[in-house]
This record gives structure tokens, C-alpha cells and sequence, in this order.
């Protein structure tokens, strides 16, 4: 009997997400463009301001903007722009490592806990614990043990997050674990680390990309907060929340110096999550059948 | 194409006219046709059957006559679709939403889904009721009870106040049928009524739509795939492929003298009921799979009170040797599919053990247990979700060689082979299983399992889920396949018919328990148990052997009787 004809091999291939979605609206394109101006200005701080943001210059205490000091100066005559211009390096790169760190961490227990029963318990209730202790005090209480650093900061506010990505992990694997093909790699005598990896892990992606962005911003702004709060790194290094906090003091004299670290904190986060939730409706099917059926 | 005058078994009014009836893609219907010149007509008290395979439009043809298209992908673009003279296509939403209660009505495959979860039974025919009707509650209540003994449903009073979920498939089913005829209606479109129901439950439906037709005069247009089921309730047959009308004619007419060629491979496609010939033993054959008194237990936990425990599976003894083929057939629920998996070691069997060539494999851990995977494999029902979609089809067959030290190469040039021998092109290793239909996953699926060269191999329902003519193609390939390498198939199935052309041997389940077990050509034209002569007897057109477009010869008929 004759076979049905093969389609033809020009169909596209699903070998990974496309980032399309980037520029799906007006909007979301923007928030990429400023996401990418505030990640470029951050990489090449040094090329856009020659000064030194930790020199102290106490005769040029508050000055007003000018030629030399595009945004003035604080309060011991560190020039404004290279402060926030650097400060944003430290910001987002504690909002990177911890989405990475996070995701790495949670996707390990995630995986371990959807996979085996017995353990699943005891990790999923270490989680509960951790879930159940607010995000900042936990991070303020890492910090004073351990001492402010960019380390043990970035530390401090991963923890918070990794019972989120181990939950999110562990509620797509119990759902895919059930599928034939996953039942077929075990009976073709596939090991648990080989079936975790190449057919559940797969799986996880798209969510964890997702998911991935939150925390990035949800990191960026605790940080701010904990430098706000004097729990963050040491006040002469320059983040977001350090310059605010300093700025805070002299905020009835010169209130660009909270006004202009904080409008790129709000840009940042405020990208950062555009693209969190154009991504998630690229990525999830069921969301894109929802704007359809309008 | 069908002549209307001649091919009718009534002279009564017509009900439902349909004239070339043309449903386009798209918002405005002006994409590929769906259905393309569909002319159908049904009069009065009489069932016209629709068949066809997936995709045949057989489904949108009910749909459009109902005025149920999706707005937004699909629209009829041209023919009309008459109901007792007025054109649907023509109405309006409102008159359409009049017309669905009171002169058409339609009941879908799964009854679960068509019944709100949340509102009692009784309360949703009465909801028909209220909407059309200017009858009183007293009234409206009495109709329900005398409607819902009409579907002979149980104690009517209290099914009354009961949710769907506390029912049967069955019973749901008989409440959509309930509320579908309790206004009269003159059409009723039965789409797959029964394709979700065990064999008995179906029987006992069609027979209960055939009477209550005969009662109140309804014409019914009933969508099918099951060829079984077409002899079994159909007054002419109308058989569809790809959105046109292959043929249309007599229930005799197309089974006994079908005039186009598909309508031919259709019905030679469909399995008989009668077992094959049993092949002869070569020799002596070694017993390969023996599971003994095997049993399985779900323990449901309660924090308050006892624990409750279901035996899924108790004190199976099966049997398998070298080159033969064991049948496990029975209905949902019966532990056919909780025996395989124990077999397979995907679920831990309870107790009992289970022989794979002369070892005892049911109590060893999960490392012991790996040099023994490779010699038995399985092959499950659905063919989209059995392969990673995100592998290629070659990856995925070569896993299983590569997990037992096989070089990549190798391995890739093994897959390039097995494609072949299931029929599939050997360039088809470097695709994705997207690319292919149905059947041929299915194929490449059996590939998979054939890349550990297994002793035997298991088939959970693995033909279940494909068109009849596919299934045909799949069942030949393993037929081929088991001739060739002389593997031990068993083959979990619940359609006899399949179990007919395909088993050596067949074990019965019911409950958990082998009920009847032996050669398939006594189980099956002899049986001993009353449950086995149950589903023998509903099997639905058992007087056919459609293959020859014949009836069943007498003698075999009364064999297949008893």
C-alpha cells in the first residue's frame, strides 16, 4: 500500500525561540532601545566621561551644571554623570548575575525535585521556608553577617529569588515528565542526568526566559533599596541607590542628584519588565490565542 | 455523484438540503476550501451516516449546518444549506440561536466537555426548556423526568440534581441525547457520538438513538469514522475525503457494492472480526516474557480515615514466546495499559514477578535494571506526543543505542537504516517529528524502539489513534517487521477487530483480572466467558465483513454470534 507523500522539508525547524518580539509594538521597541542605550552607556562609561567618579574634589562641592560637569557635582565635588554612568554597571550587573545565578540554582532544584518524589518534599519545603521570609530583611541579614560587597550583595538578593525559579521549574517538569517521549527515553535506558537535560530541561525555557527578566529588574531595585537603606555596598562606590541615597541629604538644595540616578533606575526596570511580558506573550501559545479571540 | 431519487429509503419530506456547499478558509472564506460542492440531503425518520478520515471536512459539513463556524477562520462562501426549507447560511444569529433549540440539535464526542461542570443535570435541560418554552416548572420538570426515562437513565429523580462528574461516560452521554430531543427537533447531528465510549456503552447508545428515532421521526446526520458503527445505525452513507463527496447511497448499496475506489480501500481497510488463520509453529518457540500473578495497587491516601486501595491490576499471568504475537484486549479501566507499563518497568508492579528471557526482572532496582531495557520496548498510543518535538527524528532513534556505547556515527547510520525498513525515505534522520503525520510517527516511533533490537516489543493501543487505512499500513509493517526479525509483540488493544487480524493468542481483561485467555481463534469465535461474548456481541457491524463487501457468512456469523 503506498505511503503518504513526505511534506516537504522547507517547513521551518523549532530549534529555538525567536526574539522577534522585541519589536512586536511601538512601545516594546522602545523599551528595547533604552534597555540598550542604558546597557551601552553603562559598558562604555570610561569613553563617556573623563572623570574619575570616586575623586573627591572638595572645592567643587555642588556645583551647578556646566561645560565640564554635564549634571554638576555631589556633595564632595565627585562629578554626577560618571557617578550614575558607573553606577549603572554595578546595577545591572547584579541584575544579571542574580537572574543567572537564580536560574541556574533553582533550575538544578527544579529539575532534581519534579524528577524524584522523595526528594521533592524536603526541597520543595526548604523553599517554602525561604519563600516565607521577606525578600529585603533576608538580604539585610546575609549583608550584616557577611559584610558589604558586590559578592555578598548579589548573594543576598539571589536567595530570595531561587525558590521562585525551583517552583516554576518543578511545575513544568511534573507536567512533562508525563509525556510518552519522556517515558520512551527511559524505557531506551536513558540515565536521569541525560533524560533531565535533553528532554525536560527543553521545556523550561521559555518560562525561564520569562521569568528571567522579572528578576532582573526585581534584583536591580533591591539593590537600590538596600544601598538606599545603607545595607548595600560601601557609599563611595557608585550605584544607583548609593547616589540616592548621599543625594538624599541635600535633596532641598539640589534634587537632581535623586532625580537623575532614579529616572534611569525607572527606565531600566520599566524596560527590562516591557520586554519580561512581551516575551512571555511570544512564548506562551495560549496568551496569543487570548489577543486573537478579541 | 448521488442521484437523489435513487438512492433514497423513504419518501418522506426532506429535513436537511445541502447544495453545494463550499467553506473557505479565513475571515472571509476566501483561503483554501475546507469543503468544496458538498451536496447532502436527509428526510424524515431516516439516519444518513457522513464518513471519512481526518481531515475530510466531515466535521466542518456539521458545523456549518448548525451555523456553529468559527467567525474568525472559517465561512461558507457558497451553496446552501437548507432546513425544512429556510437557508441557515441566511439566518441571522437570533433566529439561528431559535432554530438550534427547537429544529436542530447536536450532540459531540465528549460529553464532559459539553456539559457544565458546575450546574446539576437537570438544571441545564431546564435551561432549554426555559429559554424556548412557556411552560411552568411543574411542567417543565415533569418533560425533563419523562425525557430522561426516555434515554433510559436510572433513577431519573435523582439523576436529576447530580453533577456531570459524578456520572458515567454513558449516562452523560444519554443526558446530552436528552437534551438534545427534549423540543422535538427535527434534525439531530450526532458528531462522533461514541467514538469516547467502551464498545458496550456505545452499542447500547446507537441502539438507544436508533429507537428514539423511530419514536419521534427525527432525521439524524451522524458523523463517523468507525465503519463498524455505519453498518450498525446508517439508512444511506454519504463518504467524504478532502472536503468533496466521494459517494453517496444505500447502506447496502455502498457496503456491498461501492463504486469509486476510495470508498473500495476504505472499507477493505477495515479489520474483520473474523481471526486470521493462526500460523503455524516452527518448531519449538522459548518462552521470551512471562509475567506471574502480577499485580498493581494504588493506595489513595487520606489524612483522615483508612487509606482506600484500587487494584489496578491483580494476578495477571501472561504468557509470551519467541515470534508470537499476545493480544491483551478489554475496555477502559480494565488494567490492559497498567499490565504493559508494569511489564516495561515504567511503573513499579506491586507484587508478582515478571520473566524477560529467563531472568526476573519485577524487584530489580533502576541500575540493575538497564541491560535488561534493551530487550523489551514500547510503542505508545499518541504519535504527537511520543517523540521530542525539539529532536530530530534521528537523534531521537539513535538515543537508545547511544545509551548502550554505540558510537554517534554509528548509531546515526543504524536510524538511517531503521527508517528504511519502516518505510520512510533515509534523509528524513536530519527533520523534526513535526514534519510528519500520524502515521508515519508512528513509524518512526517503531523505528525507535526496533534501534535496540528488543525481544519484544510492546504496543499500547499503538494503532488507536490513526485512520483506519493508516492503521491498515501499521499493523502490515509490524506484521512484516515481526516476520523479518522474529521479535514477540504484545499488542494492547481495545478493538477486536485489530486484535482479530493481528493476535496469536488473547487475553481478556476486565477489572484488573484476565477474564479469558488462549488462542485468538478460539477466544474469539468461541468464547467461554460471558464478558468476552459481551464485547464480541458489541463490536460494532459484526455482521459485516467489509473487506469483501459481504455480510458475514452465516456459519461464521453464528460463530461470531454466539
Amino acid at each position: 500500500m503506498a505511503i503518504e507523500t513526505l511534506p516537504n522539508a522547507v517547513l521551518p525547524s523549532r530549534s529555538g525561540p525567536s526574539f522577534g518580539f522585541l519589536t512586536a509594538t511601538p512601545i516594546i521597541a522602545m523599551a528595547t532601545v533604552c534597555l540598550a542605550l542604558v546597557i551601552l552607556s553603562a559598558i562604555f562609561a570610561p569613553w563617556l566621561t573623563t572623570h574619575d567618579p570616586q575623586l573627591l574634589l572638595p572645592a567643587m562641592r555642588l556645583k551647578p551644571a556646566s561645560a565640564e560637569y554635564l549634571l554638576g557635582t555631589d556633595a564632595y565635588g565627585r562629578d554626577v554623570l560618571a557617578r550614575i554612568l558607573y553606577g549603572g554597571r554595578i546595577s545591572l550587573l547584579i541584575g544579571l548575575g542574580a537572574a543567572t545565578i537564580s536560574i541556574a540554582i533553582g533550575l538544578l532544584i527544579g529539575l532534581v525535585a519534579g524528577f524524584f518524589k522523595w526528594v521533592d518534599a524536603i526541597l520543595m519545603r526548604v523553599m517554602d521556608g525561604l519563600m516565607a521570609m521577606p525578600s529585603v530583611l533576608l538580604a539585610i541579614a546575609v549583608v550584616s553577617l557577611s559584610g558589604a560587597s558586590l559578592t555578598t550583595v548579589m548573594i543576598a538578593i539571589t536567595i530570595p529569588e531561587i525558590p521562585r525559579v525551583a517552583r516554576l521549574v518543578r511545575s513544568v517538569v511534573l507536567s512533562a515528565r508525563e509525556e510518552p517521549y519522556v517515558e520512551a527515553a527511559i524505557s531506551l535506558g536513558s540515565s536521569m542526568p541525560k533524560i533531565m537535560w535533553r528532554h525536560l530541561m527543553p521545556n523550561t525555557v521559555a518560562p525561564l526566559i520569562v521569568q528571567g527578566t522579572y528578576i532582573a529588574a526585581s534584583a536591580i531595585l533591591t539593590e537600590a533599596i538596600l544601598s538606599f537603606l545603607g545595607a548595600g555596598i560601601s557609599p563611595e562606590t557608585p550605584t544607583w541607590g548609593n547616589i540616592m541615597a548621599e543625594g538624599r541629604g541635600f535633596f532641598q538644595v539640589k534634587p537632581s542628584l535623586i532625580f537623575w540616578p532614579g529616572l534611569l533606575l525607572s527606565i531600566a526596570i520599566l524596560s527590562v519588565n516591557l520586554i519580561g511580558d512581551a516575551a512571555r506573550d511570544a512564548l506562551d501559545p495560549r496568551m496569543k490565542q487570548r489577543e486573537s479571540g478579541k | 455523484m448521488s442521484n437523489p431519487v435513487s438512492d433514497t429509503v423513504n419518501s418522506n419530506p426532506l429535513v436537511l438540503q445541502i447544495d453545494n456547499l463550499v467553506v473557505g478558509v479565513g475571515k472571509d472564506g476566501g483561503g483554501k476550501k475546507i469543503i468544496d460542492g458538498i451536496s447532502l440531503q436527509v428526510r424524515q425518520g431516516e439516519t444518513l451516516c457522513v464518513v471519512g478520515e481526518s481531515g475530510s471536512g466531515k466535521s466542518v459539513t456539521s458545523l456549518a449546518t448548525m451555523g456553529l463556524l468559527p467567525k474568525d477562520s472559517l465561512k461558507a462562501v457558497g451553496g446552501s444549506i437548507r432546513l425544512v426549507g429556510e437557508d441557515v447560511l441566511q439566518a441571522s444569529d437570533r433566529r439561528l440561536r431559535h432554530l438550534r433549540a427547537t429544529t436542530m440539535a447536536m450532540i459531540f464526542q465528549e460529553p464532559m466537555t459539553a456539559l457544565n461542570p458546575v450546574v446539576p443535570v437537570g438544571k441545564q435541560i431546564d435551561e432549554v426548556l426555559r429559554t424556548h418554552t412557556d411552560l411552568d416548572a411543574a411542567a417543565r420538570k415533569k418533560r425533563i423526568l419523562d425525557m430522561m426515562d426516555q434515554v433510559r437513565l436510572p433513577d431519573v429523580k435523582r439523576i436529576f440534581n447530580s453533577y456531570p462528574h459524578r456520572m458515567s461516560g454513558g449516562q452523560r452521554q444519554r443526558i446530552m441525547i436528552a437534551m438534545a430531543l427534549v423540543l422535538e427537533p427535527k434534525l439531530l447531528i450526532a458528531d462522533e457520538p461514541t467514538t469516547a465510549l467502551d464498545v458496550t456503552t456505545q452499542k447500547q447508545i446507537l441502539t438507544l438513538i436508533r429507537d428514539l428515532q423511530k419514536d419521534h421521526g427525527t432525521a439524524v446526520l451522524f458523523i463517523t469514522h468507525d465503519m463498524g458503527v455505519v453498518a450498525e445505525i446508517a439508512d444511506r452513507v454519504a463518504v467524504m475525503r478532502q472536503g468533496r463527496l466521494v459517494e453517496t447511497g444505500t447502506l447496502d448499496g455502498i457496503l456491498r457494492t461501492p463504486t469509486m475506489d476510495y470508498t473500495r480501500k476504505l472499507l477493505s481497510a477495515v479489520p474483520s472480526l473474523v481471526p486470521r488463520a493462526p500460523r503455524v509453529e516452527v518448531g519449538f518457540n522459548p518462552v521470551v516474557l512471562e509475567a506471574n500473578e502480577l499485580s498493581k495497587v494504588y493506595r489513595e491516601r487520606s489524612f483522615f480515615g483508612k487509606a482506600r486501595e484500587v487494584a489496578a491490576a491483580q494476578d495477571v499471568t501472561l504468557t509470551l514466546r519467541k515470534g508470537r504475537t499476545l493480544g491483551i484486549v478489554g475496555e477502559s479501566g480494565s488494567g490492559k495499559s497498567t499490565v504493559a507499563r508494569c511489564i516495561v518497568r515504567l511503573i513499579d508492579p506491586t507484587s508478582g514477578g515478571i520473566r524477560l528471557g529467563g531472568r526476573e526482572i519485577a524487584d530489580l532496582s533502576r541500575r540493575m535494571l538497564q541491560p535488561h531495557r534493551k530487550k523489551i520496548q514500547i510503542i505508545f498510543q499518541d504519535p504527537y506526543r511520543s517523540l521530542n518535538p525539539r529532536i530530530t527524528v534521528g537523534e531521537s532513534i539513535a538515543e537508545g543505542p547511544i545509551n548502550f556505547g554505540v558510537s554517534h556515527k554509528d548509531a546515526m547510520a543504524k536510524a538511517r537504516e531503521l527508517l528504511e525498513l519502516v518505510d520512510l525515505p533515509a534523509d528524513a534522520v536530519s527533520r523534526y517529528p513535526h514534519q510528519f503525520s500520524g502515521g508515519q510517527r508512528q513509524r518512526i516511533a517503531i523505528a525507535r524502539a526496533l534501534a535496540l533490537e528488543p525481544d519484544v516489543l510492546v504496543a499500547d493501543e499503538a494503532c488507536s489513534a490513526l485512520d483506519v487505512s493508516v492503521q491498515a499500513q501499521v499493523l502490515e509493517l509490524l506484521d512484516s517487521i515481526q516476520t523479518r526479525l522474529g521479535i514477540s509483540l504484545l499488542f494492547i488493544t481495545h478493538d477486536l477487530r485489530v486484535a482479530a487480524q493481528i493476535c496469536d493468542d488473547v487475553a481478556v481483561m476486565q477489572h484488573g483480572r484476565v477474564v479469558e485467555q488462549g488462542p485468538a481463534g478460539e477466544v474469539l469465535t468461541n468464547p467461554q466467558q460471558a464478558y468476552t461474548r459481551q464485547l464480541l456481541d458489541a463490536a460494532p457491524g459484526r455482521g459485516w465483513d467489509f473487506a469483501n463487501f459481504r455480510p458475514v457468512a452465516p456459519l461464521e456469523a453464528a460463530a461470531a454470534a454466539i
